[in-house]
């Protein structure tokens, strides 16, 4: 087990999630380095998504029992709350919002440290296209194709400069055409900015085409 | 026979509304042939205006409507802000329910108990911490002249009523996953619920928060309790005339009733216009993208005053109960010191008739509205129909009209039919109240029956008949009930139409609340209102157990 340091990457150490009596993971340690795609697979109640909420701050603590850490570029960030954490989530449906337009949608991503509106609007269009979505900044979100709006949903997470991504099947609304083609792309885009990966699924598929650890619960 | 039966509905409801509305509109020009006023004139008009108080009383009707309207709405968002996605929203729901099915009047005579200066607060906090030992005299605490103790008596109805429609809004909303998702990317939980939920719940709470300023600007029943007298708000002015003997009063009460009409319409285009600024000036915000701000620490300031006004309201049913079994209070006693059953024994005359007459009213007009409304929805599920957002603006209309802009004009369309204070015309102007809610509250339901039990009934061979009285009504059985009991509970608690279309001479327990109100007998207005409470409640008790009872072995069910 590598217990050395990577800089940049998204780390468990020692993590036990309890549901009452029944343990759903057991001293989980992994480690997944900036770009790799770590992937954790399981039965449905197996305890992924409580991992994958775990991870992102969201576990009912009323409800089940969890200890252990978590460790961005090094930082424990295990006590602090999901939206100080900087943990991406990309979930099964894009969660578009519908009131807002595709380059708004995007906006509500990008920091706020970034002021000037006209450099908001240019960095917006410019992960529009890096996502094949030209000029599709005015457009309403529910006049989009799903591959399309995956795409969007992916470059509003990024926008926000996470230093760390967390997939919860992501892929599995898409039909068997897009859906390797989208899986690429979100790999391809994490280990362009060095993101570490967790991927939750229960496609085989994904966890090969995502060729890193793979944990099984 | 089905098929006429969606005409057959608007007409019930929406003729009373629109033969009342032209049956004021006229008067308050002058036409009047009932009453020998022919010529069409300016002059009710002037009489109006030149009414000494008449500045003071719109000024009055304003600030009590913009108000109330604007802290329900930030109270209800506040509180729902706070506590959805936690364990205790449901319990708080719970908790508001009696304030839901209590009527107006009665919260409003129970805050009376509450707030006064003999009330139970002054009481419970004397002698020991205000040294008084008899009511002090100078201390003006309800029927002040700002009106805000009015206010405060349609914040306990109208938050409750706003905290419903949010909670039944949030069930078609990814609410959860909205703001987990905006958390991740750095959003405070405040800020997300404000940005991403809220604009999506809004147009599904538009049409309850108009319900909502129409009713704050016309409010009569809790005015007559909590609102200053002299002068009073322009539709108890209205109210005051149109119970003048001298009928010539009639011709500028019309004119203060439509003038009512009219405050109410600027103020729903006001707020329609207010909401496509504040969408536009949203979205500039929303893509500044600032992960926190004002409303991390706004939100949770003002759920506590939301939350204490709730509680008064809930005191307020309370000290309904206590008097009404109080044999001896005296000042500064924080408890009665007797109690006894006197004021019931006393009431019981006056309350059987009254009672007898609210229970027979309620039962009449809410059969009728489910009758129909179900008639509609069968019609419209066999003909596949898509509901239509039109009618919902139509279903509305009756709540956005201020009654004191239409009932007269019913009043006087209903003396030419010789209809005038029998029961079928009471029951018929409660009904255009009762109908929308009943079918506010069954639609959601009976649409979301899955289609296929009836097709799969009907390929067994069963008729249309049969699939509804064998499949629908049994699978339907709870919110057929709830659909009841809200008819009852919005029956009980209607005043004006009682009045108006009763011509004064039939009572229920609401009517005679508010004629006793300002009497000084305590215990007997603690029955009555009481008595207002408890009986839309237990028809909620009734209409959740009684599925539960008959569905006992149906685990789906009950």
């Amino acid at each position: 087990m590598t217990r050395h340091r990577i800089r940049g990457a998204l780390a468990l150490r020692n993590v036990t999630i309890r549901l009452g009596v029944t343990t759903l993971v057991t001293a989980l340690d992994l480690t997944v380095a900036p770009g790799d795609v770590a992937t954790v697979m399981g039965p449905s109640g197996s305890g992924k998504s409580s991992l994958l909420a775990f991870v992102a701050g969201f576990l009912d603590g009323g409800v089940f029992a969890a200890e252990g850490a978590v460790l961005v570029d090094g930082d424990n960030v295990s006590r602090l709350p999901p939206e100080r954490r900087r943990i991406g989530l990309l979930f099964q449906d894009d969660l578009l919002f519908p009131h807002l337009s595709v380059g708004g949608n995007l906006m509500f991503g990008l920091p706020a440290s970034i002021r000037d509106r006209t450099e908001r609007r240019r960095l917006v269009e410019a992960a529009l296209a890096d996502a094949g979505l030209d000029g599709f900044a005015d457009r309403d979100p529910a006049t989009l194709s799903g591959g399309q709006r995956a795409r969007a949903a992916l470059m509003r997470v990024l926008l926000s400069q996470p230093r760390a991504l967390l997939l919860d099947e992501p892929f599995s609304r898409l039909d068997a055409e897009l859906r390797g083609s989208f899986r690429t792309m979100v790999f391809d885009q994490a280990r362009r900015r060095g993101l570490p990966v967790l991927l939750v699924t229960h496609d085989p598929q994904d966890a090969e085409a995502a060729n890193g650890r793979v944990v099984m619960l | 026979m089905l098929a006429l039966l969606p005409p057959a509905t608007l007409f019930v409801f929406l003729a009373p509304v629109l033969v009342g509305l032209a049956g004021t509109l006229l008067p308050a020009f002058g036409y009047l042939p009932a009453i020998g006023a022919h010529d069409l004139s300016l002059a009710p008009w002037r009489d109006l205006f030149a009414w000494p108080g008449f500045g003071s009383a719109l000024r009055l009707t304003l600030s009590v409507g913009v108000l109330s309207s604007l802290l329900s709405l930030a109270g209800a968002v506040a509180l729902v802000a706070m506590l959805s996605g936690t364990r205790a929203f449901g319990r708080v729901q719970s908790a508001l329910a009696p304030l839901l099915a209590t009527p107006h009047a009665a919260i409003a005579l129970g805050l009376a108990f509450l707030l006064a200066p003999s009330g139970w607060i002054v009481r419970l906090i004397s002698p020991e911490w205000t040294g008084w030992t008899r009511p002090p005299g100078d201390l003006v605490t309800i029927r002040d002249p700002y009106g805000l103790s009015l206010v405060a008596g349609l914040l306990t109805k109208e938050i409750p009523y706003l905290v419903l429609a949010l909670a039944a809004a949030l069930g078609q909303v990814p609410a959860q996953r909205l703001i987990a998702c905006a958390r991740s990317m750095g959003y405070s939980r405040g800020s997300a619920w404000l940005k991403l939920v809220l604009p999506q719940l809004w147009p599904q709470i538009r049409l309850p928060f108009y319900a909502v300023v129409a009713y704050s600007l016309s409010v009569v029943d809790q005015a007559l309790v909590l609102g200053p007298g002299n002068p009073p708000p322009l539709a108890v002015l209205a109210l005051r005339w149109f119970s003048d003997y001298d009928l010539a009063r009639y011709l500028p009460a019309s004119a203060a009733g439509t003038l009512q009409l009219g405050l109410v319409v600027a103020g729903l285009v006001i707020c329609r216009l207010a909401e496509w600024g504040v969408g536009k000036a949203g979205r500039l915000w929303l893509e500044r993208g600032r992960r926190s701000g004002a409303a991390d620490w706004l939100l949770p300031v003002a759920a506590v005053p939301t939350g204490v006004v709730l509680a008064a309201g809930l005191l307020a049913l309370l000290a309904l109960a206590i008097w009404s079994f109080a044999a001896s209070w005296p000042f500064p006693a924080a408890l009665p010191l007797r109690w006894s059953l006197s004021a019931w024994a006393g009431a019981g005359e006056r309350l059987q008739g009254s009672l007898g007459t609210t229970v027979l009213i309620a039962a009449a007009a809410t059969a009728v509205a489910l009758v129909l409304c179900v008639g509609c929805l069968e019609q419209e599920a066999r003909r596949q129909r898509k509901p239509r957002n039109g009618l919902l603006w139509l279903l509305y209309l009756p709540l956005l009209v201020p009654q004191i802009a239409f009932l007269f004009g019913l009043q006087v369309a209903l003396v030419r039919l010789r209809l005038d204070a029998t029961l079928p015309a009471v029951i018929w102007a409660h009904l255009v109240f009762v109908l929308p809610y009943v079918f506010l509250s069954l639609a959601d339901p009976w649409r979301a029956l899955d289609p296929r039990l009836a097709r799969s009934a009907a390929s067994l061979g069963a008729s249309p008949a049969r699939i509804f009285f064998r499949v629908k009504l049994p699978i339907l059985l709870r919110p057929l009930l709830v659909a009841a009991a809200v008819g009852v509970a919005v029956s009980v608690a209607q005043y004006l139409a009682t009045v108006f279309a009763g011509a004064g001479r039939i009572a229920t327990i609401t009517t005679e609340a508010l004629t006793l109100a300002s009497g000084a007998d305590r215990a007997t207005i603690g029955v009555l209102g009481f008595t207002q409470t408890i009986l839309p409640l237990l028809c909620y008790g009734l209409a959740l157990t009684l599925p539960r009872i008959v569905f006992r072995h149906r685990r789906g069910l009950a």
